[in-house]
């Protein structure tokens, strides 16, 4: 199980004058999930479109499942599915014929068949007749990440898929998320949740200024920052810790003792 | 263009007509404002135009058809507006199904739409006296004329639709299309207009549509209007449809 689901080197893209992936290199073993972690902005979704054949970058070599995105686009998009920043769905159709609708462009066999076990594997059934115009944001997040796996695809890209959902939802979509680990399918996460990361990831990529300057387990991660020195009260850093101190001024990276000291203060108050 | 395309344009084609029958609006609203010009033009200020005919509704209607399509298009740039806002249109782009079906679909979804507004108006000039002795051959000519018509400046809407940045812009480009018809044959005889606005009038495309689909129900001898009119639609479908496509490979790029 160890080979590479996705493969990505020296990825540059630029929009006018604004140079968002200054060379971007990981890898993504398959089966696992990798979670791109990163303020707004810093290219995330950038990323995803290469990957997803949508965009092409400016220089560097992305391939998916051994397709290279730009040569072998059409292969690619037969290994992949992507699901968007906002949910991709159709207001006008109900559930279940969005589900079909997927289901004949990808040419599976027995599209209605495929559409209603997908429905009660996401909790829609009673929902699937009805106009997804009138769903919840999370039924909605859950329908998208329906059509996201008709045709089991090899890998799965999933563009911040727990923005602007409410706690409930999000740990549902996290359910699903490992779920889909567990059943060999290779995810790639972007989030600005450190928490998202930290829960669901078995690694994590910070990306930033357009590079990715940490890329581990998140024990790794934890380890690369100096154990910490602690003076009051016994505490791991979190991940919100390393990834601020990684992102912010470089300077203050070895600086524990105001990363320290704040934390101290603020649990002797 | 790959092996499912015919496949993958009858399911999207199939999405988009669920639209349009399930907001039906866009249909009647596409016929209703060209029968008010009708009711307008016939009742109001019928009596008063010369236009060489016993029967002004006769001489309108082809005008009207023109001015409920021009109109109509505008639906085709708003919903691939919409397709694009809502990242459907990216979902389809990631998925291994043939491109152009996604641009197919709209146009003819558009084209059938536009069909049906059509087809309300006629019923609408059947009753307020419209005749014809036409028979299935000069019926099929219409009907072709108007769908290449269509598709002409379906592919101009879809070039809209790509490139706009707001909803409005992206409806707003029909405007001046809806016009085109007033300041042509479709209303009154072009020979009763002075000079600059006579040659306007004779030189663009929709005089010449015009003036062949009233000949083709009147069962006259069509002239060089038809080929003339055959001309502009085919010249504007490939213009428009060589720029709507370099525009939708800029935006996939």
């Amino acid at each position: 199980m160890t080979t590479t689901a996705i493969h990505v080197r020296g990825l540059e893209k630029s929009y006018k004058d604004l140079h968002v992936l200054r060379g971007v290199d990981f890898e993504v073993a398959s089966g696992t999930i990798f979670a791109l972690l990163g303020s707004n902005g810093t290219g995330k979704t950038t990323i995803v479109k290469i990957l997803s054949t949508l965009l092409k970058a400016d220089a560097g070599s992305a391939a998916v499942e051994g397709f290279d995105v730009v040569g072998e686009a059409r292969q690619v998009r037969e290994s992949i599915s992507l699901t968007g920043q906002f949910a991709a769905v159709d207001e006008i159709l109900t559930g279940k014929e969005n589900l079909v609708l997927v289901a004949r462009l990808r040419h599976v066999r027995n599209p209605g068949h495929v559409a209603e076990d997908l429905l009660s594997q996401f909790d829609l059934v009673d929902a699937g007749s009805r106009r997804v115009a009138t769903y919840s944001g999370g039924m909605r997040r859950r329908l998208d990440i329906a059509m996201s796996l008709i045709g089991d695809p090899k890998v799965i890209f999933l563009d911040e898929p727990t923005t602007g959902l409410d706690p409930e939802a999000r740990l549902e979509v996290w359910k699903i998320v490992k779920k889909l680990a567990n059943q060999g399918t290779t995810v790639l996460l972007t989030t600005q949740y450190l928490d998202e990361a930290e829960q669901l990831a078995d690694r994590i990529a910070i990306l930033h200024s357009g590079r990715i300057i940490a890329n581990g387990t998140l024990a790794e991660l934890k380890g690369l920052l100096p154990p910490a020195k602690i003076e009051y009260v016994e505490k791991q850093p979190s991940l919100e810790d390393i990834f601020l101190a990684l992102v912010g001024n470089r300077a203050s990276v070895g600086d524990r003792a105001s990363v320290g000291s704040r934390e101290s203060v603020e649990d002797m108050s | 263009m790959s092996t499912h395309f015919f496949s993958d344009t009858s399911v999207l084609l199939g999405r988009s007509l669920r639209h349009i029958f399930r907001s039906a609006d866009t249909i009647i609203t596409t016929a209703i404002t060209p029968i008010a010009i009708m009711l307008l033009f016939v009742y109001v200020l019928g009596g008063a135009i010369k236009a060489g005919t016993d029967n002004y509704v006769n001489y309108l209607l082809p005008g009207i058809m023109l001015i409920a399509i021009a109109s109509g298009i505008a639906y085709t740039a708003f919903r691939l507006f919409m397709d694009l806002k809502s990242g459907i249109f990216e979902r389809f782009h990631s998925m291994p199904i043939s491109r152009s079906s996604v641009l197919w679909a709209h146009v003819l979804t558009s084209v059938i739409a536009n069909l049906l507004s059509v087809v309300i108006i006629v019923l609408v000039g059947l009753m307020m006296g419209f005749r014809t002795s036409a028979g299935p051959l000069a019926w099929l000519s219409v009907g072709g004329i108007l769908v290449l018509f269509t598709l002409a400046l379906t592919w101009v809407a879809v070039i809209a639709g790509l490139g706009a940045s707001t909803i409005e812009g992206a409806s707003a480009f029909s405007y001046p299309l809806i016009f085109l018809p007033f300041v042509s044959s479709a209303f009154v005889p072009t020979k009763t207009m002075p000079g600059p606005v006579r040659w306007f009038a004779e030189n663009q495309p929709v005089t010449s549509i015009v003036n062949s689909i009233q000949d083709l129900f009147a069962q006259r001898p069509v002239g060089s209007d038809l080929w003339i009119a055959l001309a502009w639609c085919l010249g504007i479908l490939v213009i428009a449809y060589a720029f709507a496509n370099a525009a939708y490979r800029r935006k996939m790029a």
